[in-house]
């Protein structure tokens, strides 16, 4: 099969603060081989033609790695497949298809243009304490720690987080808890990650809350928006740290 | 930098004075870079909050730099083009990082380190550095570690290692598939401490367009705020740059959709020499093109060679059949017949050729792009006999799997479809042994310099070299220049400033006003297919030529009849890739007469003309042992000018490789 | 004076605090419905004692009044429970409704097109079904605690909680109030009490967050069931009054 026939829903908003609206484009002869950035390129490159100025948005590696791409392709983080949208390819759509895209929609991510978004506020909550303080060159021996194998792969599963947004996106309350538990978790099971556990948490949440994200209610969108497939059990562990936080005096 | 010609050579460039000193200590090798350091002057603590430094790019190198910057109280200021420096393509890399830990007890040391890198560069990179890179690899680890990145580890809690790209010895520290990801992770979360801390200023969305040299030094650059459009004036006492390779001259390549060479292309037309620009890396297994609407290519680790074989249909009638069906005795299996002791394992750049070879012979295989197609199989059939499918799963999963994403086909069904790609450019700004450019107060760090993979990188070296000079090197060299400063206070009305800010917003209106018939992504497309036919994977002297005067006439195109819409006042992503394609139209034929000057293959550089009978690279070390460095030669259609730095090997011998 | 250079600790700003956090709402919630979880337990516990008829049901009510007497006055221990559930329920609303407010103005422009992952009704049901469940214990409380109205044919039923209990569950659309509330608490129990392990950091690997889904089902289905058998025997004469 080849050549698909789609109609695009897509929201079109000139700047941070003009009024959006979704405007209707109909695509022709898609090939199931392209991947959704690469539709929209085409499309794009079809505007210019035009004289339309193409439609703004977010993507880099396009590989699925560096999580600056993201859309909400018919209400869905990323489109249907467990992916980023830069790894959706249009075999997941069929001819005759209504798409609407829109951009990731939380007041802590505002718009910039079109499906541009500004996520910031992720680097500011890393910022309040989503690191571990180890100057250059102050670091010991490599193997003078040892890590059980147990806590470091646990360690780096929720370190593959690429802070897409996605469960931001996803979540009905727009909560950022899964990012937020990704890295608590991350730098928690580490010893490396332990003497800044508690102040870690502490401030780190209320640097979240400050951003205006929702809180989470345990719903479980967001780990089913992960492209990288983040169990909620790391917001688990963000309770269960801040908890202890608590308990020490934080 | 005079210009000592009596004519151009080729009617295409100059020769100019050789570089004679590049500020490496003389003496035993594994005393040079401590004697570096400790020449190097020192600043004041209470000193470093009145020196200002910029860094451009946030991958290993630049966030690395800038978090290390930021803790020993410099005033950094940091730029990317991205919306959070943890985007940066470091993340990409798969594989892992190489350090001369030898926690195998295998036999690894720093001067193997060393010994493998010069030789896998063929030869073509500086001793000095390549030993310094050797051995501040362990601190890298260490470092990272303590960082908390989550290397993969033993059940013991110890750090695991693997033997990586062919060498016999595992030194290589991996975090699964996602190695640099992890790797980038630390960096970026150091240097959002130091951001947190005050020391680093983050300028995210912001693309540097201009390099600001005044009265002899860098000051400082302009930069576009991507949201805002306004072009903004950022002065500082050095500069550095960090904003890796330029391998999206080629248009499809493994590189992220926004990676380009603007920044050092900049820097180039202030002055600062271009080194090796000709030397590019191409990788062998690479996911096929699919098709006219690709926007890039997706590289899949070459450990799928360990298992896999990989082969075309010996008759070209059979290149459209379905591949299960093709017997065994109609199968050209054409790495393990030519060679015969490496098999499916030799180097990337001859898997790579022996591919184009076999396509360009018409025995391709997938859809046919354009007339041909462009395709091998790389095939586990084999091995899901000889293993079992949960085995195959366990060791490549990930990949195969990304592998059926893709391309939509089952592999462990169907053979896989590989081709070449661009992945990595070991060309860049020249730089001496501090990292500085040949601008004074300019220093260039990681991909975006030439300095240590000489014709070839190694695999898993890619890592090492950017946190090395994030970390270690750029700190320490760059402390020598700042104690001259602070430097006399420039402000925006200084002539420099004007200057650069004046063309830069003429270079924005110019783009803006031609309002042609083509678009920006169908130039880069055209330049990308000329590069990749005439100086890709194999160069001729008449291709080279041809391409010259091909991206000469589109470049011409591309001012007269290029339609950039929108506004410069706002986020306008046509007008930033217009900037940097118009960029790859100038660096493309540099590349071209450094490919063409280079009558030798070495490395990713491989010359038609230069092969023994056998078809392998053939180095001509008497003539070509150095590096080539070139100055831009004038803004008015000058030609540029060749400054050659020859390479000594006092500890290394050079070899003539062969893998057959 | 020397400039600030480098930085050791973890720079703070403004003031952080652990009780200041949407976490820490969440486990008010948690701690506060667990109290509720208990005590529904026991109150389905008692209900169930309208099977051994109303004589029965009237003594055990009547106990409960005079538990722990003489140490503490008639009715002490029930005002005690009740001190401790109208705190908690105070405790349980507000919680809620901070929470919700911020949900809300974390998102004012909604999606055009939104699908969830997954139907998970309960968990979207947790807002409004708790209204509902207020509403409905203000209703109880009213029929059968503070007014003790009658609603049902045994006019006579005012002298004895079970009598009254009896008579007003004959009645069919007071035993449909029930059913439907019992389904909501169910409901809100199943995602409830799920959520507060999680909130509580009880269920970090997915084995134990399997173990606090199977509890939940357990709890929820336990309590909703217990809670309306004896209003459905009623309806159906399987328990009858004197």
């Amino acid at each position: 099969m080849t050549g698909m026939n789609l109609t695009l829903k897509i929201w079109r908003q000139a700047g941070p603060r003009a009024k959006g609206e979704m405007v209707t484009y109909p695509v022709t002869d898609i090939s199931p081989d392209m991947s959704f950035l690469e539709m929209l390129d085409v499309l794009n490159e079809q505007l210019t033609a035009r004289g339309e100025e193409p439609i703004a948005f977010d993507s880099d590696c396009r590989e699925g790695i560096c999580g600056m791409c993201g859309l909400m392709i018919s209400g869905k983080a990323h489109g249907p497949e467990v992916t980023t949208t830069c790894q959706l390819h249009m075999r997941s759509f069929s001819d005759g298809d209504e798409i609407t895209v829109e951009p990731w929609r939380a007041d802590a991510f505002p718009v910039i243009k079109d499906l541009v978004v500004d996520r910031e506020a992720f680097d500011r909550i890393i910022q309040a304490g989503g690191f571990i303080s180890a100057n250059t060159g102050a670091a010991p021996e490599a193997h003078s720690v040892p890590v059980p194998k147990p806590k470091a792969d646990r360690s780096f599963m929720a370190a593959a987080c690429i802070g897409c947004g996605a469960c931001v996106a996803a979540c009905p309350n727009a909560s950022g808890m899964l990012f937020l538990g990704a890295k608590i978790t991350h730098l928690g099971e580490l010893p490396q990650g332990q003497p800044e556990r508690d102040a870690r948490v502490v401030a780190m949440v209320n640097q979240h809350d400050h951003e205006g994200f929702g809180g989470c209610t345990n719903i479980g969108e967001c780990s089913l928006a992960c492209p990288k497939e983040i169990p909620q059990d790391v917001i688990n562990q963000l309770n269960l740290d801040l908890r202890r936080a608590l308990t020490h005096g934080h | 930098m005079t210009q000592q010609t009596s004519g151009l050579i080729h009617g295409l460039y100059a020769e100019g004075d050789p570089i004679q000193d590049t500020k490496a200590p003389a003496g035993p090798i594994a005393d040079r870079w401590n004697t570096r350091k400790f020449e190097s002057a020192l600043v004041n603590p209470a000193n470093r909050r009145k020196l200002s430094v910029i860094i451009v790019g946030t991958g290993l190198a630049g966030g690395a730099a800038a978090a290390t910057l930021g803790e020993a109280g410099y005033h950094v200021k940091s730029f990317c083009y991205q919306d959070s420096p943890r985007r940066a393509h470091s993340i990409a890399a798969q594989g892992g990082i190489n350090a001369a830990k030898n926690y195998k007890e295998d036999g690894d040391s720093t001067f193997r380190l060393f010994y493998d890198t010069v030789k896998g560069g063929d030869y073509r990179s500086r001793e000095s550095n390549v030993y310094r890179l050797a051995e501040v690899s362990a601190n890298i680890i260490d470092q990272c570690v303590a960082q908390g990145v989550p290397f993969a580890r033993e059940y013991g809690g110890l750090l695991d290692n693997r033997s990586f790209g062919g060498v016999q010895v595992s030194r290589t520290f991996y975090a699964r598939g996602q190695t640099g990801q992890q790797l980038l992770i630390g960096a970026y979360q150091a240097l959002e401490r130091q951001v947190a801390a005050g020391t680093v200023e983050m300028y995210s969305r912001h693309e540097m367009l201009e390099v600001i040299v005044a009265d002899g030094r860098a000051r400082g650059i302009i930069a576009r705020d991507l949201v805002t459009g306004e072009v903004e004036t950022h002065l500082a006492d050095v500069v550095v740059l960090a904003t890796g390779g330029y391998g999206n001259v080629f248009f499809l390549s493994t590189n992220a959709m926004g990676s380009n060479v603007t920044a050092t292309w900049r820097a180039h037309r202030k002055g600062a020499y271009f080194g090796n620009p000709c030397y590019t890396q191409i990788h062998p297994t690479c996911i096929p093109v699919a098709g006219e609407h690709q926007s890039k290519l997706t590289l899949m680790s070459e450990s799928l060679r360990n298992d896999g074989r990989i082969w075309v249909p010996k008759r070209a009638e059979d290149c459209d059949k379905d591949p299960r069906e093709i017997p065994e005795e109609d199968r050209d299996y054409y790495l393990e017949r030519i060679y015969p002791s490496f098999g499916n394992l030799v180097p990337r750049d001859i898997a790579s050729r022996a591919a184009k070879y076999v396509c360009d012979e018409g025995r391709g295989v997938g859809p046919k792009v354009g007339d041909f197609r462009r395709g091998v199989y790389l095939d586990f059939t084999d091995a899901l006999r000889r293993m079992s499918k949960e085995a195959v799963a366990e060791k490549y999963g990930n990949l195969l799997d990304m592998y059926q994403r893709i391309t939509g086909e089952n592999p462990y069904e169907v053979p896989m479809r590989i081709y070449p790609a661009v992945h990595y450019t070991m060309g860049g700004l020249w730089v001496d042994y501090d990292l500085q450019s040949s601008i004074p107060g300019l220093f260039v760090a990681g991909e975006a310099n030439f300095s240590d993979h000489g014709a070839n990188r190694l695999g898993a070296s890619a890592l090492m070299q950017g946190l090395a000079d994030g970390y270690f090197v750029l700190p320490n060299t760059i402390r020598d220049y700042l104690a001259k400063g602070p430097f006399e206070k420039l402000d925006d009305s200084h002539e420099a400033v004007v200057e650069a800010k004046a063309s830069v917003d003429a270079r924005i209106a110019k783009l803006l006003e031609i309002n042609g018939d083509r678009t920006v992504d169908s130039f880069h497309r055209e330049l990308g297919n000329i590069m990749w036919e005439y100086c890709g994977m194999e160069r001729t002297e008449e291709g080279l030529l041809k391409a010259i005067d091909l991206i000469r006439a589109l470049r011409d195109e591309f001012w007269r009849n290029v339609r950039v819409l929108g506004a410069a006042d706002t986020l306008n992503q046509s007008l930033e890739r217009a900037g940097r394609v118009a960029d790859f139209l100038e660096l493309g034929e540099l590349m071209c007469i450094d490919a063409l000057h280079r009558r030798e293959s070495c490395g990713g550089h491989f010359r038609a003309e230069s092969q023994t009978e056998d078809g392998e690279a053939l180095r001509h070390d008497d003539e070509f042992a150095y590096v080539a460095a070139w100055e831009w030669g004038g803004d008015n259609g000058g030609a540029p000018i060749l400054h050659k730095e020859d390479l000594v090997y006092e500890f290394v011998e050079m070899k003539q490789r062969s893998y057959k | 004076m020397v400039p600030p250079v480098a930085t050791n600790t973890l720079p703070r700003t403004g003031p952080a605090s652990a009780r200041r956090t949407t976490v820490f709402l969440k486990m008010v919630m948690a701690v506060s419905g667990a109290l509720f979880v208990l005590y529904v337990l026991l109150h389905m516990y008692g209900n169930l004692k309208i099977f051994s008829g109303v004589e029965a049901f009237d003594h055990y009510a009547e106990s409960l009044r005079t538990l722990l007497t003489p140490i503490l006055p008639v009715g002490g221990v029930l005002w005690l429970l009740r001190a401790l559930l109208i705190v908690s329920v105070v405790a349980h609303v507000w919680a809620a409704a901070q929470l919700w407010r911020r949900a809300n103005g974390a998102r004012s422009n909604r999606y055009f097109a939104k699908e969830a992952a997954r139907a998970a009704l309960t968990s979207k049901a947790m807002r409004w079904g708790g209204i509902a469940l207020l509403l409905f214990v203000i209703w109880h409380l009213l029929q059968f605690t503070i007014v003790k109205f009658n609603v049902g044919p045994d006019a006579a039923a005012g002298n004895s909680v079970g009598a009254l209990v009896i008579s007003s569950f004959q009645v069919w659309w007071v035993a449909l109030i029930y059913l439907l509330a019992m389904i909501a608490l169910g409901m809100h129990l199943y995602h409830g009490v799920f959520s507060a392990s999680q909130t509580l950091g009880w269920s970090t690997t997915a084995k134990a967050r399997a173990r606090a889904r199977a509890t939940a089902t357990v709890i929820a289905l336990v309590v909703a069931v217990g809670f309306i058998l004896p209003p459905l025997a009623i309806l159906f004469g399987i328990v009858k009054g004197n």
